[in-house]
């Protein structure tokens, strides 16, 4: 039976994807789909949610970025060490047929590579775009290459240097223009989200994003998560919501919340 | 004929006798219209104290077989960032909204007490389960008649609401520690907060919790809530809220029939959901339907005749 406490993994293998940004891969029987997201452990430290990067029979990994104490910790460790993990918890995306745009901005792309690889082997066309502020900051392109072929990837970077300079929502905007589009999905930072779901929206273009919040018990009881105005948790009806759902989520792109639940403009 | 659901606490009407247990869901007024959208008869956000607050770190709750763990540490954004917060779910919830306080000293529940009054809340809970600052032991208020019975009477005398005292079940006789509060002034009694509990990881010993140790919820904390409420309603005058493990309509039941007049519900959202407050309404308006009960009134404290 499944018991929300963490169970103790070993890790498996330590990957380098981009500068500073790591995969590490635990031995799990758990099975997580793209869009979800696993608790991990540090005993006496504490426990952060990550999304899901790869997920194969036996083994999951997830990709981190030095950013804070317990991340910088993380990237440390090495084959061997033990973890306390637990989870998947989370909505996953739902893939559409027809004519797929995957957009991931920053390290954000690490669950649509999972749905790219379902979209492969359902052979659905999917064309990605992917940004980064630069070109030591991109991750998964030769994963994403090999999943979709490189002449449906677009790579833009803010300082141009990789793929085309500017933003990814630039690139989206010309596919609009050009082609008919089936579906939408996106994960990143807010802003980068608010504003495709707004282009979505507006295209009357199906999509769902991917969002992220302080999450601290990740199976709906703690409340830390609900987002405003409609109140919704993240960890369950999320993370992975619909353009319309996110059109009401007016934090959205906004604000967030603290561990205190202190609001914090972003 | 169908059965009346409504509860009637001091005055207040509630369309059904679930409420949103404070601690769970309710940090902020979205959460607790999201409960009460989902069924919820009235709602109280998580407590609020003098100051922000960031809570423990992570994990703050763990399962076991018959309930959960939990030490969130009381996170809050402290009572000036929060009257928003309440004020949102008060003009939006369409449910009468419970502010929850706590403090580290008497005074701090008082200044938080009468902030909270401002917005002209109905009722408001006082949580008393957490430890006093200025007792040498860092002992919860709730574990003594006379801090809790202080912390009680200098609410009162802040605020125009109602006061609800909630209790820790963790006493050697709770009957003294609910006369108390009456005698203080309130104007009722939850029963109960969570029971201590701990959890280890067997395999490296590291306690679950990061706090190590915290509170027992859900099924396990229901018979020793029911207990409580036995108790306590033989030994005061003033209508008694029911909380503890309360997951299905029979839970909710039980209690009432102990002598409460609602009920409040926080673990049971994982056990049933989000819409568990509609789920345990539905059953318990069916039970009362089977058993002749025409309203909540009628069956408050029928296990005592």
């Amino acid at each position: 039976m499944k018991m929300e406490r963490p169970q103790i993994a070993a890790i498996k293998r330590v990957e380098e994807e981009a500068d500073g940004i790591k995969t590490i891969f635990l031995n799990s029987s758990m099975k997580a789909r793209h869009g979800q997201f696993i608790m991990l452990w540090l005993p006496r430290i504490d426990e952060k949610p990550f999304a899901v990067s790869y997920a194969s029979k036996g083994e999951i990994g997830i990709t981190v970025a030095a950013v804070g104490p317990f991340s910088e910790k993380l990237s440390l460790m090495r084959a061997g060490e033990k973890i306390g993990v637990r989870g998947p918890y989370g909505r996953p995306y739902t893939l559409a047929k027809g004519n797929l745009v995957m957009i991931g901005g920053g390290y954000g792309s690490a669950s649509l590579a999972m749905l790219a690889e379902e979209a492969a082997r359902k052979m659905t066309r999917v064309k990605f775009i992917l940004g980064a502020r630069s070109k030591s900051r991109l991750v998964y392109v030769e994963r994403i290459k090999r999943l979709i072929g490189e002449e449906n990837l677009t790579i833009t970077t803010d300082d141009g240097s990789a793929g085309r300079k500017g933003l990814v929502t630039d690139a989206l905007k010309e596919m609009i223009a050009r082609e008919k589009i089936d579906k939408i999905y996106a994960c990143g930072p807010d802003k980068m989200l608010k504003a495709v779901a707004s282009i979505g929206h507006e295209a009357g273009i199906p999509g769902e994003i991917s969002m992220e919040r302080y999450m601290k018990c990740g199976f709906g009881l703690c409340g830390h998560c609900c987002v405003d105005p409609i109140g919704i948790r993240l960890c369950v009806e999320g993370p992975v919501i619909d353009f319309g759902t996110a059109m009401q989520v007016k934090e959205l792109g906004l604000y967030h919340r603290l561990k205190s639940s202190r609001k914090e403009a972003i | 004929m169908k059965p009346d659901l409504r509860a009637k606490i001091l005055g207040v009407e509630l369309g059904n006798p679930t409420i949103l247990a404070s601690g769970i869901m309710g940090v902020s007024g979205a959460a607790c219209c999201y409960a009460a959208k989902n069924g919820a008869g009235a709602v109280i956000p998580k407590s609020i104290g003098p100051k922000e607050r960031e809570g423990h770190a992570n994990p703050v709750l763990v399962e076991f077989d018959k309930g959960f763990l939990n030490a969130v540490g009381l996170p809050n954004s402290g009572v000036d960032n929060s009257l928003g917060e309440i004020e949102f779910a008060m003009k939006n919830s369409g449910v009468p909204v419970i502010p929850s306080l706590f403090g580290g000293t008497k005074e701090e529940f008082g200044m938080v007490a009468e902030k909270l009054d401002t917005l002209r809340p109905q009722l408001i809970e006082v949580n008393l389960s957490c430890p006093n600052t200025q007792d040498d032991f860092g002992l919860a208020f709730a574990l003594s008649e006379k801090d809790a019975g202080e912390v009680i009477k200098l609410v009162k005398s802040k605020v125009r609401a109602k006061v609800i005292a909630k209790l820790a079940p963790n006493v050697p006789d709770i009957k003294t520690i609910a006369r108390a509060v009456e005698k203080a002034g309130a104007d009722a009694i939850t029963a109960v907060n969570t029971m201590p509990g701990m959890a280890i990881d067997a395999k490296t010993g590291n306690p679950l919790l990061h706090n190590k140790q915290g509170g027992i919820s859900g099924p396990a904390l229901r018979p020793i809530a029911v207990n409580c409420i036995y108790e306590i309603y033989k030994a005061v005058n003033i209508p008694i809220i029911g909380a503890g493990g309360v997951t299905h309509g029979e839970d909710a039941a039980e209690m009432i029939m102990a002598g409460a007049a609602a009920v409040e519900i926080g673990t049971g959202i994982y056990y049933r959901g989000i819409d568990v407050f509609r789920k345990v309404s539905g059953e318990l308006e069916q039970l009362m339907a089977e058993n002749g009960y025409a309203t909540i009134k009628e069956m408050t404290g029928v296990s005592h005749r």
